[in-house]
């Protein structure tokens, strides 16, 4: 999830790239929004209009697509993406409280990106891994396990 | 054919090979030789042997089962010398195997039967030659070259395998309307899309056994007359993602799948397609709308995918589980098949057990097994001995059941019957401490946020539910709220269009329907019998268990507790936020919740 294209790259030229590549029907929508989103973070007006050009589909189309999935972003986001697993086997284990201590300690509340780009916190479907739960998602980092008071030490491991 | 005393398994991990595993291998192959032990030691390649990243590379030697460790081609003289020559074990180098624990899932439970998850752990996922030393695609052969399809759709409705995605559509019967429908293309479609909370079965097959799924698929696509397929996966299994898509390239390779596979002329090809995070796509008409590159949205029925499915051709879609089951009906017969289980619900299920049970994780047993067997014998019971209040089954949109229904037997039509589903077989187990309320709440915001907004019941009828709960864990519930839940229970059942909307008031029914003494408590004496909802609950220290070591007061987040050293503290209600850290650490048990 983390941001691996820096500001100012031709965002047109990698989504044509991508189009070349996956090809252009319709059902290559989906992967190709997917790694625009995890290239630039989130899927910017620009990378829409050049996809509606390079596949023939409506920019209408695209962005009630990319607005439908959860793990497609129309908005920018911060450095690192915390996805914090709100499902009931991670409930049950305690997770509300480290969730509290996440909104707490970050000062965010679900979907909000820190002032400084540094942080956006968000929630995730259930990840599969409730063996371990309470669980979250650090940019591509899974924490399992995971109790209140580790939280600041987690958090302290991204620059 | 030579006898050797000695075999010398070399680890041949991708990550012990990146450590110099096949110069090790080399250089104990030119000892060897050199030590004239050519006709008493073999050298063999392995897969992973310990932990590759700790322990790489590394080495067995059998029959003595010695495991040697962090070797390098320095080591090997030593090592020949001491073990082959001298018969010694070469200490400096000797090591336990780490054997990892795998807290998903453990060695098999007295009860448990293993069909769908026999391979995994066993086998190597990532290398088809051990998938097919397990009898791996010997089922495939077999219908290729022995049936027809017809027999195969005869044997698979003998044997009673039904939906293992909940529904429980017997699974030889949609195989035949696919085969006898009018179309183009025919589509075989694997729903991967395992997006109930709690349940993670399927991840663990896609990952752990995915030739499995792949030969089922193939077969299903011999007896149904379909050429092209697709695994449609939720991308928040990116392992199980790159997995299918390794299995399918090897099962390629081997001629397993693509054209004239085994000589047959039958031809099928399969490619794995990607969700993006969306709960409702794992709703078969939503999920074909997601292939096709559009919003995952379901669509009203008829027609039925198989009439109408992907891109307007007739589909067939099964679960990842149902399709793993194939090859061993079809080489253990459908009898032995039939033999397992109970009334109508023949075979296996797996089961992912999260919550309060003391061994979480996944199990596979017959139908037919107990809740109370499930739980406390293959469970261990609940954890810290605590009492048994009610489990979930069938994930979000299945029912709670209490204690009373604890000698239920697990079986599609007696889950219905009580007012649940079996769903895809996750099983939330909860105790006493957990406020019932609280958690139809919990379950309902979670299919309020999957909702996908298309039709109004489902929209709107969650939203309204949703406040409902809110107000009434806020202690703000109104006297009549009980009778509107009802309502709107019903309403959104009733008029929904897919799954996901005529599900989602489940969790609330029953548990207005079993503990119906919560709600009440909660609206009519703004009391929290759990001490769960935060609103209707209060902290307190009891004076004469406290003994003012402030260990409270120093870790309250807000400073809302005071008192002198040595002398009982207090917590001003005003200040505290109730977030239950004084009660955790609180060596004496003083804090009181009211």
């Amino acid at each position: 999830m983390a941001v691996r294209v820096k500001e100012g790259q031709d965002v047109r030229k990698i989504v044509r790239t991508l189009v070349e590549q996956h090809g252009s029907e319709k059902a290559e929508l989906i992967p190709i929004l997917h790694e625009i989103n995890g290239q630039f973070g989130y899927i910017s007006d620009e990378a829409i209009k050049e996809l509606s050009e390079q596949m023939t589909l409506p920019t209408s189309h695209i962005y009630s697509v990319a607005t439908f999935y959860r793990m497609l972003s129309t908005e920018p986001r911060g450095r690192h993406v915390i996805q914090f697993c709100e499902s009931a086997p991670c409930h049950v284990a305690g997770g509300r409280l480290v969730w509290e201590k996440l909104q707490s300690e970050l000062n965010l509340s679900k979907g909000e990106t820190s002032e400084d780009d540094k942080w956006t916190l968000l929630t995730t479907s259930c990840l599969g891994v409730c063996g371990v739960g309470p669980v979250m998602i650090i940019d591509n980092d899974i924490y399992g396990n995971v109790a209140p008071e580790q939280v600041p030490d987690i958090l302290g491991n991204y620059e | 054919m030579a006898y050797f005393r000695s075999h010398v398994l070399v680890s041949v991990d991708p990550v012990c090979v990146e450590k110099g595993a096949y110069q090790l291998f080399d250089a104990l192959q030119d000892e060897i030789v050199r030590q004239g032990l050519v006709d008493e030691v073999q050298v063999l390649e392995t897969s992973r042997i310990g932990d590759p990243e700790a322990e790489g590379p590394d080495l067995m030697v059998y029959p003595e089962a010695v495991h040697y460790a962090n070797l390098s081609v320095d080591d090997v003289p030593f090592l020949v010398e001491e073990h082959f020559l001298k018969g010694r074990v070469a200490e400096k180098y000797a090591r336990e195997i780490a054997v990892s624990t795998d807290e998903e899932l453990s060695a098999p439970q007295a009860k448990e039967v293993r069909i769908v998850l026999k391979n995994i752990g066993e086998i190597d996922p990532l290398n088809i030659e051990e998938y097919i030393a397990r009898d791996g695609y010997l089922a495939l052969g077999k219908v290729l070259t022995e049936m027809s399809p017809e027999e195969t759709i005869q044997v698979v409705l003998d044997s009673g395998l039904r939906g293992r995605g909940g529904a429980g559509f017997p699974t030889g019967l949609k195989w035949r309307f696919i085969r006898n429908a009018e179309g183009n293309h025919k589509y075989m479609i694997c729903n991967a899309d395992e997006g109930d909370p709690g349940a993670f079965a399927n991840r663990r097959v896609l990952e752990g056994d995915p030739h499995s799924v792949i030969e089922g698929m193939i077969i299903g696509a011999y007896a149904a007359g379909s050429h092209q397929g697709y695994i449609y996966c939720r991308a928040e299994y990116p392992i199980a993602v790159k997995t299918m898509k390794t299995a399918i390239e090897q099962a390629r390779n081997l001629g397993l799948l693509g054209d004239d596979i085994l000589g047959s002329g039958f031809s099928f090809d399969l490619e794995v397609r990607m969700g993006a995070g969306a709960f409702v796509c794992g709703e078969e008409t939503a999920l074909m709308a997601s292939i096709e590159g559009k919003r995952g949205e379901p669509k009203p029925r008829p027609p039925f995918p198989a009439q109408k499915g992907l891109w307007g051709e007739p589909s067939n879609i099964n679960n990842v589980e149902t399709y793993s089951n194939v090859p061993q009906i079809i080489l253990n017969g459908p009898e032995w098949f039939a033999s397992l289980g109970y009334e109508k619900s023949k075979g296996t299920k797996t089961f992912s057990m999260a919550g309060d049970v003391k061994n979480t994780g996944l199990i596979e047993v017959p139908f037919g097994i107990t809740l109370q067997e499930i739980i406390y014998d293959v469970g261990g019971g609940i954890k810290e001995d605590k009492h048994f209040k009610a489990v979930q089954t069938g994930g979000p949109m299945g029912g709670c059941l209490p204690e009373a229904f604890l000698d239920l037997p697990m079986d599609y039509e007696a889950l219905a019957e009580a007012g649940s589903i079996l769903g895809s077989g996750g099983l939330v187990i909860m105790d006493e401490d957990t406020c019932m309320v609280d958690i139809a709440r919990f379950f309902m915001e979670f299919t309020q946020d999957e909702s996908c907004g298309k039709c109004t019941p489902c929209r709107v009828g969650t939203r309204r539910i949703l406040e409902i709960l809110t107000r009434i864990c806020e202690g703000k519930g109104k006297p009549d709220d009980i009778n509107t839940l009802r309502y709107l229970c019903d309403q959104i059942n009733e008029n929904s269009l897919c799954g996901l909307g005529k599900g989602a008031p489940n969790p609330v029914k029953s548990t207005l329907e079993h503990f119906l003494d919560e709600y009440e408590a909660h609206i009519f004496e703004k009391r929290c019998p759990a001490k769960v909802c935060k609103a209707l609950i209060r902290f307190e220290i009891q004076e004469d268990l406290c003994t003012g070591c402030t260990l409270c007061a120093r870790n309250c987040p807000v400073d809302a507790i005071t008192g002198e050293r040595r002398q009982p503290h207090v917590i001003d209600p005003d200040i505290c936020i109730k977030c239950g850290i004084c009660e955790q650490l609180c060596p004496y048990d003083a804090i009181e919740i009211n």
